[in-house]
């Protein structure tokens, strides 16, 4: 069987999967389809691990399928990777599904869009034509807010989410199509690699025109700053297992289409459009750490951290392309592999995230942390894939998310003394935003974790949650188990990413970048030494558990209460709230985060010196939805409303219309014949 | 590598675990003490930490009723990853075990990991005070992060590498780096994140317990027995290593570049003296300092930054 055929078949049986959720009863529905999409996920994964290996791009054309282009499909060992992306995130999500369907997501309608969003974006990163891609591109976002929109009968949120996610993706496929569309008219043909054979003699300010147009486009995929704000809505809004698709793996095609057209197709380009993706990704991950740290809404802050993270992808991609630029090439190789290895860690550890996040808020009714509370011993198993997922995104070693820091900090800092000067004062300050975003993503997930699963439930859903079934817990383990494989062995993906980069940039002329197990980066001073550590790490917890069994002459322990300040009682409302712990984090960014503070005091009638109650209120807002956003919607509702006066609802009017039109239009043939 | 080498780069580690767990405890009782005599007061002897420890360990281990695994976990894990750090990196030879990859960026990642647990553990017991103390511990880690790293970054780009020991031995073979202006103000950076790290005046007091302003004792509040004491003894080591990686940053004559016995008593000794000097001069200094506002703190870790992208720029331009 040719592997072109394992691609087809694999379409095929997303589709069937598709088809499995609508017709089948409710009861089998979600299992039904799982098995199909898993068989899918099977058949395209084993692809594009032969193509990783061998290095040969797989091709299938058929004139058939669309009208007028046919479709090519071409999985190269970049897509490849994303494929392997895509597969790694949407098996454990739709063993979560199974579970979860009981809950939600049980509709006729989610059942049967969920599949074929698996399998487009399985497709997508195959796509080898403009209209390939376009239609591909297109289907998964209207499948996706197909998703979002599940809950749109029950939720008012889940609606707005809707509008914000359509007008954004749109806009952004607006900004893709024209790039392409450019690129496609200085070419003999729509297929990628005709557009690669003729971009590079395009003239060079249509070809930056491009790469905006695709940054913008791809970028609001991604959910780069500032185009982040339909994440935290449509995120939160869609179901768990979906949102951790949309969240792991539909975010990091954004990320494909920048290296699609900035590296693969216009072949790199001058430095300044690097820098610009490099400050994006500052931003980014600045911006969305900060609102993480400051978000009390479980999903929101997770969706403020896909953020964050597509920050630190761009800004290691931004590096990578200063470095090609300025004639070090191996160097942006290695930022390019540290890119892509951030990019598959967050795709791991964010969707075991949303996951467990799905999993509490079945159990516990909300997932608000200002309501959650000691949901470790109520869940343990939830609880604790929870931490160490959260363990992972902070970048805690030996997990994956260490990985992917040490790679972006080690190639920045082989970077920061090339003798060019925009590089040499774009390293530092990529250096500090990755410091300062990575002790906000510690702020951000001691506060998830600390509030959500320990100490006493805040409130009675959190005080009554149970364990959740065993296909949800599995699920999310899944994905943990490879968190961790990929921190303590992560050369199987090092190794994968490194022969993605050396297909992207040829010209590296290094065989490999790292080397062996212990990460020893070639040509460069640095090595890492990862499962060493872990087996450290291992051995230095077991030696200190047996010191203090050793030393204390009474190992068993008492259970008492905790001190109350001299009360009897401790009580859930004495505890830290996430808003009173986010608090000393929020005033140090005041002047960023502008949050919106109100106190109402209510006196007694008899004195106004005595109170009767007082409510104050925090809610920190989004500063780029409300300055950038909301005066356009503004503006275009002022339009509308201007329209409706020339819509009065009257005949004549409209008569007088059509003469005016007509007058016109013949007064128009008349002069220019 | 010979099997003799093999074993005297695990001799010099284990000695290096040692040295940071017991001189420590020692250190802490020695910064006591100067602080004392400089009071006006006898003080407690210096040997007093190691026996409160003793006397800790064999007291009876306590629970709150809602503390989860995580509570009894944290201790473990702080003292087991500073462990992992001073193993490897070079305090009294530049060939500690796992010396390859013993880098500056892992070491500071370890620290972290285990103050990420403690704090957790602030919040395990589910009273008012663990919140408070983990929130502000967390917000002055995030704080403390980007002058660290980007003072790694001023210390690396002399030597073009981040890895530890090849920084020593670049700054033993040219001892001109060490006036050089990056390392200087690197080193300046390193000192204020240093004293944040360790929860020291005037970033917190760790005598105090008042419940105001109290940082790290109130994140540990619920900690007592066996628990406390792994807590007490994780924290000194902390102390003890991020001294030393700052002296053997600045002043690193002594550090062995061998592994022979001769070496590591002389290294030990190097070191023992070259921490007592540092931590008697910011015992010195604490007597002299009030404890600085919760909220001025980000002013004193933005001086902090600001100070270690100085040392990077000087060291790009200053070749």
């Amino acid at each position: 069987m040719t592997a072109g055929s394992l691609v087809v078949i694999g379409a095929a049986l997303g589709a069937g999967a598709g088809i499995a959720g609508a017709a089948m009863p409710k009861r089998s529905r979600a299992a039904a389809a799982a098995v199909l999409i898993w068989a899918a996920c099977a058949l395209e994964a084993t692809t594009a691990v032969r193509v990783l290996a061998t290095g040969h791009d797989v091709a299938l054309h058929t004139g058939k399928l669309l009208p007028f282009t046919g479709i090519n499909l071409v999985l190269t060992p970049l897509g490849a990777l994303f494929v392997l992306l895509v597969a790694l995130v949407a098996v454990p999500a739709t063993l979560f599904g199974i579970g979860y369907a009981r809950h939600a997501m049980d509709s006729r309608s989610a059942a049967s869009a969920y599949p074929v969003f698996v399998t487009v974006m399985l497709l997508v990163p195959a796509a080898a034509s403009v209209a390939t891609f376009m239609v591909l591109w297109e289907l998964m976002a209207l499948v996706s807010l197909a998703l979002v929109l599940v809950d749109h009968s029950r939720r008012a949120a889940a609606r707005s989410a809707g509008t914000w996610y359509a007008v954004l993706t749109h806009v952004g496929a607006a900004a893709i199509l024209t790039a392409f569309l450019i690129l496609a008219a200085h070419s003999h043909g729509q297929t990628f690699s005709d557009l690669e054979l003729h971009a590079r003699a395009m003239a060079p300010d249509l070809r930056a025109l491009v790469f905006l147009l695709a940054l913008v486009g791809f970028g609001s995929k991604a959910g780069a700053v500032p185009f982040h704000v339909w994440l935290p809505k449509a995120h939160a809004e869609a179901p768990s297992p979906v949102s951790a698709l949309m969240s792991g793996a539909m975010v990091a095609l954004g990320i494909y289409g920048v290296v699609l057209v900035g590296d693969v197709l216009l072949g790199g380009g001058p430095m300044w459009w690097w820098l610009v993706v490099l400050v994006l990704g500052a931003a980014s991950a600045l911006y969305g750490s900060l609102h993480a740290a400051n978000n009390q809404d479980l999903k929101r802050l997770l969706a403020y951290s896909t953020t964050d993270n597509i920050g630190l992808v761009l800004l290691a991609l931004g590096a990578s392309g200063v470095f090609n630029a300025i004639g070090h090439p191996r160097l942006g190789a290695l930022s390019l592999v540290a890119a892509l290895v951030i990019l598959l860690n967050h795709a791991l550890f964010k969707g075991a995230l949303f996951l467990t996040t799905g999993s509490v808020q079945v159990a516990a009714g909300t997932r608000d942390l200002d309501d959650l509370g000691g949901l470790l011993r109520r869940m343990p198993q939830t609880g604790a894939l929870f931490l160490v997922a959260a363990a992972s995104i902070c970048a805690l070693p030996p997990l994956n998310g260490f990985v992917g820091e040490w790679l972006l900090f080690q190639s920045l800092l082989h970077g920061a003394h090339l003798g060019n000067t925009a590089g040499d004062i774009a390293i530092p300050i990529a250096v500090a935003a990755l410091a300062l975003t990575a002790g906000l993503t510690v702020a951000a997930f001691v506060k998830a974790a600390g509030i959500g699963f320990l100490g006493r439930p805040r409130s009675t859903g959190a005080e009554a949650a149970t364990e959740v079934p065993a296909t949800m817990r599995a699920g999310a383990g899944l994905l943990v188990a490879s968190c961790v494989v990929a921190g303590v062995v992560p050369m199987v993906v090092v190794s994968s990413v490194g022969r993605a980069v050396r297909a992207v940039l040829p010209h590296t002329g290094a065989r490999s970048l790292v080397r062996g197990v212990n990460l020893q980066l070639v040509g460069m001073k640095g090595a890492l030494a990862p499962t060493i550590l872990a087996l450290a790490m291992t051995v230095a917890v077991v030696a200190a558990v047996a010191l203090r069994r050793v030393a204390s002459r009474r190992p068993a322990s008492r259970v008492s209460e905790a001190w109350g300040c001299g009360r009897e009682l401790v009580t859930a409302r004495m505890q830290y709230t996430a808003t009173s712990f986010a608090e000393p984090v929020q005033r140090v960014f005041d002047d960023v985060l502008r949050p919106v503070r109100d106190l109402d005091v209510s006196h007694v009638a008899e004195s106004r010196y005595m109170v009767e109650s007082a409510t104050y209120r925090l809610t920190v807002e989004d500063r780029v939805e409300l300055t950038l956003y909301l005066p356009v919607i503004r503006a275009v509702r002022r339009w509308g409303q201007a329209a409706r006066r020339l819509q009065p609802g009257s005949v004549h009017r409209y008569l007088i219309y059509g003469l005016t039109a007509l007058v016109v239009t013949l007064v128009a043939v008349a002069v220019l014949a | 590598m010979s099997a003799a080498h093999a074993a005297g780069v695990v001799g010099a580690s284990a000695v290096q675990v040692i040295a940071v767990a017991a001189g420590g405890l020692v250190l802490l009782g020695f910064m006591r003490k100067v602080r004392a005599r400089l009071e006006g007061r006898v003080g407690a002897p210096i040997l007093q930490s190691l026996r409160d420890v003793r006397k800790l360990f064999r007291k009876e281990r306590i629970r709150p009723d809602v503390a989860t695994w995580i509570f009894p976990a944290a201790p473990v894990v702080l003292v087991a990853t500073v462990a992992v750090a001073a193993v490897m990196t070079p305090l009294i030879t530049t060939q500690p075990a796992m010396s390859g990859g013993s880098d500056l960026f892992v070491v500071v990642y370890l620290l972290l990991a285990g103050s990420t647990l403690l704090a957790l553990a602030g919040m395990d017991a589910g009273t008012a005070f663990g919140g408070m103390g983990s929130s502000r511990a967390v917000m002055i880690g995030a704080l403390a992060e980007p002058a660290l790293l980007v003072t790694i970054l001023a210390l690396s780009v002399t030597t073009h590498s981040s890895n530890f020991p090849a920084i020593v031995r670049a700054t033993l073979a040219n001892p001109g780096l060490i006036a050089s202006p990056a390392r200087l103000f690197a080193v300046a950076a390193l000192l204020i994140v240093i004293v944040a790290e360790s929860g020291r005046l005037p970033v917190d007091n760790p005598s105090t317990h008042l419940e105001l302003t109290m940082i790290h004792e109130a994140m540990i509040l619920e900690y007592a027995g066996p628990d406390l004491a792994m807590v007490t003894l994780g924290e000194a080591m902390r102390l003890a290593l991020l001294l030393g990686i700052f002296v053997n940053l600045v002043l690193p004559w002594g550090v062995a570049t061998s592994t022979t016995a001769l070496g590591l008593v002389v290294g030990l000794g190097a070191l023992v003296a070259k921490i007592a000097v540092l931590g008697g001069a910011l015992a010195f200094f604490e007597v002299f300092m009030a404890k600085l506002r919760l909220f001025r703190l980000p002013e004193l870790m933005a001086g902090a930054f600001v100070m270690a992208l100085l040392g990077v720029v000087s060291g790009l331009v200053v070749k």
